[in-house]
Formats: C-alpha cells, structure tokens, sequence
C-alpha cells in the first residue's frame, strides 16, 4: 500500500482519483495545484504522484519540473493525467519528467490496474 | 430486552411469532403500542400551551432540545379530565405522518408493563364511537391496533 | 467496474454539478465581458483563454463521469473556442450568442442529468451541429478527434514475439522502471527473459541512476501486437524497442476475445439518477479553522471550570472564579454560535451572478439599453435566506427593466443618457442585510397607479391617498399597471407575491421612487433564518419572544389614550397616530392578571406597512434565540414563528406578529380586553 499525491484543480475529479485509491488501501494526499502539491510535498515522502496538467497557479508540467529536482524524487513514477495525448505533447510531458500519462476519460478500474503496475 | 421478530431497512417487519407491546393506563383500561415506536418514557412537566390547537393538545415540551407536542390521551378519548398526579407518565413516540418521522408525547394515567402478544391475537379494531381509531392531533397517525384476550385483562392497543 | 468504484463514481458526481454549474458561470461571465471588451488583444486574449478552459475543464469532467451529452456538446463549444484562441480572435456576435445558447444546454444537461426525473433528454444535435459549422467558418484548426478508443475484440490468436528491449542509459529517471515493464511482459503470457550485459562498465565506473542493461524476451500467447506495444507505450522515446513477431503455425487457435475494452459506453449511466435533496454547501477551510479554535477555546473553558468542582465549601473566592468561568464561556459559545452561523453564510454574489446574463437578454429583448451595476458581492447571507432570495430580487429586476427604464428614445426625449442604469447593492446595516436595487428609470407614476387601482375597486373613487399609501397599491394582489400584459413581467401577480416571499424569509421590502427620475427598492433581511434577536416579553405566567425585528417601540399604556369603537380593536393615540390594540392574553387564549387595559405595556410593532400594539404584562430580557420550527414535530400554528428553548429549558413560544394581527381580527368581537 503506497502514499501517492494526486494534483487536480477539478475538486470531482481529484476526489475521484483520491476515493478510487484509498478504495483499493492507499494513502492518498491532494492538491489544487503545482504550488500546493509542492508544499504538500514536504510533509511526506510519496511512492506515486498522479497530476492534471492544466491547473491555475502551477500547472502540472512545472510542478513536475520542480519534483524531478528533489533528490527523494529521482526515480518516483509520476504519472499526467490528460485529455488528449498526441505525440508532441507526450514529448513535452516526457521531458518535463512525467513517467507516463493516463487519459482522460478514464475508468477507474483502468486507474488501479494502471496504479498496481507502476508500483510493482 | 430482546426484539421479537426483526424489523427490515424499510420499516417493514417481517412475520414473526409475537408482537412486543409496551402497555399503559388510562381510566382503569389497558392499552398498548408497538414498542418499537417508544422513544422513551417520561414524568410529568408542565407543557406550554399552544394557543387554536384541540382541547386535548396541551402544548409542547422540551425534550433534550427538541419542542414536542403532547396529547393528553383521556381527553383525546372523550374520557372525563383527571388531575396530573405523581403517577401521571408521558409516552414519547416517534410517529410517521405528512411524509415524515415526527416525535409526540401522549399523556397517559400510569405505566404497565412490557407484555408479548402473539401476532395471532391480534385483531382489528372494532368501531369505537369516538372514533378513537387512534388518530391523535390532527391527522398524526394510526398506531397498531389490536384487541386481544390477554391474561383476564383486556387490552386495546391504540 | 466493481460495485464500490460505481459508488464512488456516483458519489462524485454530485460535486462534478457543482463544479459544471460554477464554470459555466464562469463562461457566460467571460463572453459578456468580451463582448464589452474594446480592442485589447490582450485581454481578449486571456479572455477567451478562460473561456476555453472553463469549457474544456467540463468536457473533461463529464467524460470521466459519463455523461456522454454534455461531454460532447462541451467538446463542440471547447473545439470552437480552440479556433478563436489560436487566432487570438474576439466572438462576433453570432457565435457569442451560440456560444450562450450553448451554456443553457449545459446548464439544462446539468439540471437534467442532476434530477434523474426521468424525463427525456434535451436535444443537443443542432446546437452541434451549428457549433461545428461555426468552428469550420472560422478555419482549420489542429485535429481534435476524441473518437471513441473503442478496440474492436479481435480474435486474438496465439502469437510468438521476440522482443528487443534495450533502454537508453537515462530512462530510469523517468521514473520508469525496467523491471516492471518486463513484469508486465511476463504476464500477458510465457516468457523466456534473457538480458544483456554486454553494456555493463567495470563496478567503479558504473553509475547508479543509468540503465545499463538489455533484454531480449521471448513471449509465447494470445497476445496481439497492440498489447505489446501498449506496455512500452511510456517509454518507446527511452529505450530502443524491435517487437518481431515470430509466424508460426500453431494448431489450436485461441479464441480468446478478452481484450480490455475500453469503450466508454459501459460506464454509469448518464442520469445520476436519485440525488438526496439535503442539500450542500461549500464552505472554505478558514471558515472550518475558525470553528476548530472555537471548538478549543470552549474545550479549555470546560476544563477550567471542570476545576472549580472540588471539596470544601464554596466559599467567595471560589463563587468569584465560577462567574468568571461562565462569562467566558458565554464569550465562548457566543463566538463559537457566530462561527457556526458564517458557515452557513454564502456570498449573496452567488445570486446576483444570475443578473448579468439577464439584463443582457431582457435589454435586448425590450429593445432598451441598460448597464447593470453589482456592487457587494461579497455579503454573506444565511444559505436559506439566499435560496428564497433568488425569484423576488429576478422580478424586481425584470419589473425595473419592464416598467422602469424608458426606451432609448424616451430617455432621449427627456434629456437623459441612452443608457438606463440599474445598480443592484447589497450591504451590512445594524445587523440585517440590507439588498437595494435602483435605477434611473421613469420612477412610480402615481396618478396612474392611484387610476388603476380605482378602476380595479381596490379604493373607493373618492378616496384620497397620501404618496406613501398609493406606492403600497403596488403590492396589493392581482395590481399591475401593464399597457400590455408583457410576458416579460407577468401578469402583474407580481409585487405581492415578492412581499409574500420576502416576509417568508423574515425580511421586509421598501419602495421610494421620484418621478421621472427613478426607483429605489430597499430590502431588509434578517442575517439568519434559524436566530433572530427577540425580545422576551410576559404573559401571565408564560413568556414569548416578539422577533426585534418587527418593535418599533414600547409604552407604558395609558388609560387616557384609548378609544374604543364596537367591532374593531381598541385604539391608542401614540403621538400622531392611531395604533390598534392586540391583547396578546385574549388572543393566545392566557389568562392573564392584566385582562384591562389599564396597566400594562404595549409593544408596538409593524408589519406590512401598518402598526400594532400588542399588550403585554410585563418586558424581559433581550437575547438572541434560536428558533425551533413547530412544523417538525407538530404543525403550522396561526401567529406563531416558532418555538425556542430558554436557558432555564422552559419553552417560550415565538410570535409571528402577521399572524397575531390576522388572529385578532377575526376575534374582534370576541375580544374580552375591556375598559375596568
């Protein structure tokens, strides 16, 4: 069972995320935004980051920007969540340091199956 | 005290054997009501009157914070007024009418017991004159009702 | 999807509502101001952008809970913006009005989707249509295809792959992790995994965040290409990945058609079906911190005086402390109620929101021009209060729109701007909340008024009227000075029905107006529905509570004033008027000791425009009170608002001063208040 952050300025969708894995045992954490969840970063130490990209104050590609930097966070899988994800922005994500994306709509059954792969 | 039978998530009971009865006095007869209804039992306290309500609305209490209205169930019977007295007992019920749960008091001259009737002696009530069908206030709700050769004694439920 | 991913789903998307519902506020906010918005290119810019994002934040949303209309009209309108966003372009008035149109759609899809009555769907196909034909005028844009990912369950057969993995040195600080990927590998079907080590540096040169590694794996299974595929997916750009598949003619051909679907179709259903009506609200983490010290004062207060508890006598020291314990712990809980209250409280900008957008479509549809000016937004109101303030404040506003500002040409004529102006304000006053709409109209004809409400009976023909008394014909029912009964304002069942609503919610409404240059309609409303100020005041052995509200004043009554006529109310001189008399013993039916109207003091209240004095025993104490409804548990009671609960646990019942005033009327002749 793992501490994972999700990063989400839609309230409905964040909880969503946060309730679909605290169903499966997770410690989950929220944020509204990049500079929240950098915040929210120091409190604790996460296995999993799940963050939207477009979001008010820091949007998600920033912020990744910023984890990638923590030494804690080198090889942390952090994972997008986005509506469409052609090749150009999957370069963009991918070096902003994303691990890999889920797509919007998702179910959250893909979520967890997803989620279990990436944390082994 | 065991619970008879088993009420389901939608207020329906299902068959059971007996039916349990919490049972009281007013004028020298015995009554009884679903004790499942019996939000609990109190002594007599002054109530404030409430001003265009039938004689037999004596007012609203105060029960833990909630204002409930009580029946004196004598007057509500047609029966001659007594004096509240040492004896004298509120019933608190939880009762369901206009669509939602709503809590009453009824006044009645002393407690009985708890008594288990079976469900087989139970019938429906014969017409009584004053149309004590059970309808307490104005349109508040009809209370299990029952009559039963009980012990000697007999009780009307209302 | 699992019965408990469902619930959690289902439980969301009432908040998904709530969210849709705030952006598309936030659209329609966004178009009207780009459409006051002059040539600023950037601010059109930033405009549209939030515009744009607003809508796309719902597309998203809705997708994900499935609600498959509102998602793809939502797409329709984001793909369009899309187009005005890359050309940094202003909406004409066309597409604005599309654009707005498409926001109802949203708004009713929310509302439909919210309620589950049902009912069927509103039709959305020719707003699409027209939205995409919009898009398609103003030129191609970058492809946005959201068709349906919907593979097709192809037989999957049994395949041989082999499989060259080789990441780049850098892909682990992706996050990505090599093992877990050969993992997944492993189980969509037999594998043989042989790695690489060939790239391995001696120990002291290897470095511990690269990937030395490679892996050649054999995979055997009813495995398709696009399976394989999807487990590099996230890392085809870090490593170098040759998938080969190995033809083999295998006899038993799997019939396996277990691909994961991911058709969006076989989500929830798009009706939310029941939602509860209990009723939420949003309240902001300071509030809830607020509350939490609250909590913690009270809890230290508890304590402190837990230790005035103790053996020995209680002597002066100690009573000295107690008093102090409990003024403190009056400041506590009054801190604490206050606290509570505010939770309760919502800015009153949540409903005037709803005004913009209306005087936008009323003006044009009147053809007058009028600026709507919002000012106080930020008034917090009780939640129930703001609920009922919705429908009254929209007919004021569509009666001031209707009735009130003159057409351009009007205006024109009478040496005033083209532009009418109508300001809506709300504010604070000496504990209520004080909502004033005004505007530079034509003002209250009252030569008309007083006409129409001859022709309509409702005063004699040779009555004559003071100003104040023709403006309150305005509310008498079924009153309208309409030419036409215009669909806009009704058929004048107006202004009673407002009062009606206010007065619901504790409050009163005022009308001034000077002709020809306008009219102010002040509303007073009390901060919360559930505790008023009060005063307590004595009758015979019970006390009630008079809502502070409604008292003007109070007198000693004096013998000398009253007048008494057969079949009305006693009269009392107070100054220069005449006040009726209510002895509140007679009609709460207390005997009380003062039955004469000889001594004792009258409350002199007001309610819809008149006066009244009730005569009471004796006044009490001042205090806030909350008011317990008689409804829950017992019924609506004539002249009664309620119930509350005193500090020493007796009930005092509250009046509603209406319903007294009713309830003494009609027991005129029965009155037993008698000269001695």
């Amino acid at each position: 069972m793992a501490n994972v952050l999700t990063v989400d300025d839609s309230v409905s969708l964040r909880k969503l995320v946060a309730n679909t894995l605290a169903s499966a045992g997770h410690q989950v954490a929220e944020a509204s935004n990049g500079a929240e969840a950098l915040e929210v970063i120091k409190t604790k130490t996460f296995n999993l980051i799940i963050s939207d990209i477009n979001m008010p104050v820091m949007d998600g590609l920033t912020f990744i920007k910023h984890v990638r930097v923590l030494a804690a966070y080198k090889f942390t899988p952090i994972l997008v969540l986005t509506t469409e994800m052609d090749p150009a922005k999957k370069k963009v994500a991918k070096e902003s340091g994303a691990t890999g994306w889920l797509v919007k709509p998702f179910d959250p059954e893909q979520l967890l199956t997803t989620i279990r792969k990436v944390l082994g | 005290m065991e619970q008879q039978g088993s009420t389901k998530l939608d207020g329906t009971k299902t068959a059971s054997a007996n039916e349990q009865l919490l049972t009281f006095i007013v004028d020298g007869e015995e009554y009884g009501v679903d004790i499942l209804r019996v939000q609990e039992i109190r002594s007599w306290s002054n109530p404030m009157p409430i001003p265009n309500t039938p004689h037999y609305i004596k007012g609203v209490i105060n029960i833990r914070g909630d204002v409930v209205a009580i029946a004196d169930l004598r007057e509500r019977l047609g029966l001659p007024k007594l004096e509240y007295g040492a004896t004298t007992v509120i019933v608190v019920l939880r009762v369901n009418a206009g669509g939602h749960e709503r809590v009453m008091g009824v006044i009645v001259d002393a407690m009985s017991d708890v008594t288990n009737v079976p469900q087989a002696a139970i019938k429906p009530p014969p017409t009584f004159k004053n149309s004590a069908e059970g309808s307490l206030a104005k349109g508040i709700v009809t209370l299990e009702a029952a009559a039963a050769e009980f012990g000697g004694r007999v009780p009307a439920a209302v | 999807m699992t019965n408990r991913l469902a619930d959690i789903q289902q439980e969301l998307m009432g908040t998904f509502f709530e969210e849709a519902v705030e952006a598309l506020t936030q659209i329609e906010s966004g178009l009207l101001a780009l459409e006051k918005c002059q040539d600023d290119p950037g601010r059109i810019h930033e405009l549209v952008n939030d515009v744009f994002r607003a809508a796309h934040s719902i597309k998203g949303g809705a997708a994900t809970f499935g609600l498959t209309q509102i998602a793809e009209v939502a797409h329709h309108a984001e793909t369009l913006l899309d187009r005005l966003r890359s050309g940094s372009m202003k909406p004409n008035a066309q597409i604005t009005s599309l654009l707005l149109s498409s926001v109802d759609t949203l708004r009713a899809l929310v509302q439909w989707s919210s309620s589950g009555d049902g009912s069927d769907a509103p039709a959305t196909d020719a707003l699409c249509k027209d939205l995409d034909a919009a898009a398609q005028q103003l030129g191609a844009g970058s492809e946005r295809d959201t068709a349906a990912a919907s593979k097709p369950a192809s037989e999957v057969r049994k395949a041989r792959y082999q499989i060259k993995f080789v990441p780049k040195p850098d892909m682990l600080t992706t996050g990505n992790d090599a093992v877990r990927l050969l993992r997944e590998l492993t189980l969509l079907g037999d594998t043989k995994v042989i790695a690489d080590t060939s790239r391995l540096p001696g120990l002291r040169e290897v470095e511990l965040t690269k990937c030395y590694l490679g892996w050649t794996i054999e995979l055997e299974g009813a495995v398709t290409r696009a399976q394989i595929d999807e487990v590099f997916s996230w890392v085809d750009d870090d490593a170098e990945i040759k998938i080969d598949e190995l033809v083999e003619r295998s006899s038993a051909a799997a019939a396996q058609s277990g691909e994961r679907p991911h058709d969006p179709a076989a989500r929830a259903p798009e009706h939310a079906g029941d939602r509860d009506g209990g009723g939420s609200i949003r309240v902001s983490v300071g509030k809830l911190d607020m509350l939490m010290n609250m909590v913690g004062e009270l809890v230290i207060t508890q304590s402190i005086l837990g230790e005035l508890e103790g053996d020995g006598p209680i002597d002066v020291k100690r009573l000295a402390s107690l008093r102090d314990g409990l003024a403190l712990l009056a400041r506590n809980t009054r801190a604490l109620q206050e606290s509570v209250m505010s939770l309760r409280s919502m800015p009153i900008g949540t409903v005037l929101s709803r005004f913009p957008r209306l005087v936008h479509d009323l003006s044009r549809q009147l053809g007058k021009q009028v600026e709507l000016k919002l000012s106080g937004q930020t008034t917090e109101v009780d939640k129930t209060v703001l609920e009922k303030l919705g429908d009254p404040l929209t007919h004021l506003v569509r009666n001031s729109l209707d009735h009130g500002i003159e057409k351009p040409e009007v205006r024109r004529a009478r040496g005033k701007p083209e532009t009418g102006t109508l300001s809506i304000r709300a504010f604070h006053r000496g504990g209520d909340i004080v909502v004033e709409l005004e505007d530079d109209g034509g003002g209250l004809d009252l030569v008309k008024i007083l006409a129409r409400a001859k022709e309509r009976g409702l005063v004699g023909q040779d009555d004559v009227l003071s100003d104040e008394q023709i403006r309150e014909l305005i509310f008498a029912p079924g009153f309208s000075t309409a030419e036409v009964v215009s669909d806009v304002s009704g058929r004048g069942v107006g202004m009673d029905v407002v009062r009606r609503n206010i007065k619901a919610i504790g409050g009163q409404i005022q009308m001034s107006s000077v002709q020809g240059q306008g009219t102010r309609t002040t509303l007073r409303l009390p901060l919360t529905l559930a505790i008023i100020d009060g005063q307590l005041v004595g009758v015979g052995s019970y006390t009630y509570v008079v809502p502070l509200l409604s008292i003007l004043e109070s007198v000693e009554i004096n013998r000398a004033r009253v007048s008494q006529f057969e079949g009305k109310l006693p009269l009392y001189r107070l100054r220069d008027d005449l006040v009726p008399i209510v002895s509140l013993g007679g009609v709460l039916g207390v005997t009380t000791g003062r039955m004469s109207l000889d001594s004792g003091l009258l409350v002199v209240v007001e309610t819809d425009g008149e006066r009244l004095g009730l005569l009471v025993d004796e006044l009490q104490a001042q205090q806030q009170v909350v008011v317990k409804s008689l409804e829950t548990n017992y019924e609506h009671v004539e002249g009664l608002a309620g119930a509350t609960i005193l500090g020493d646990g007796s009930i005092a019942l509250i009046l509603d001063v209406q319903g007294i005033a009713r309830l003494a009327r009609s027991a005129q002749g029965s009155s037993v208040v008698r000269a001695a």
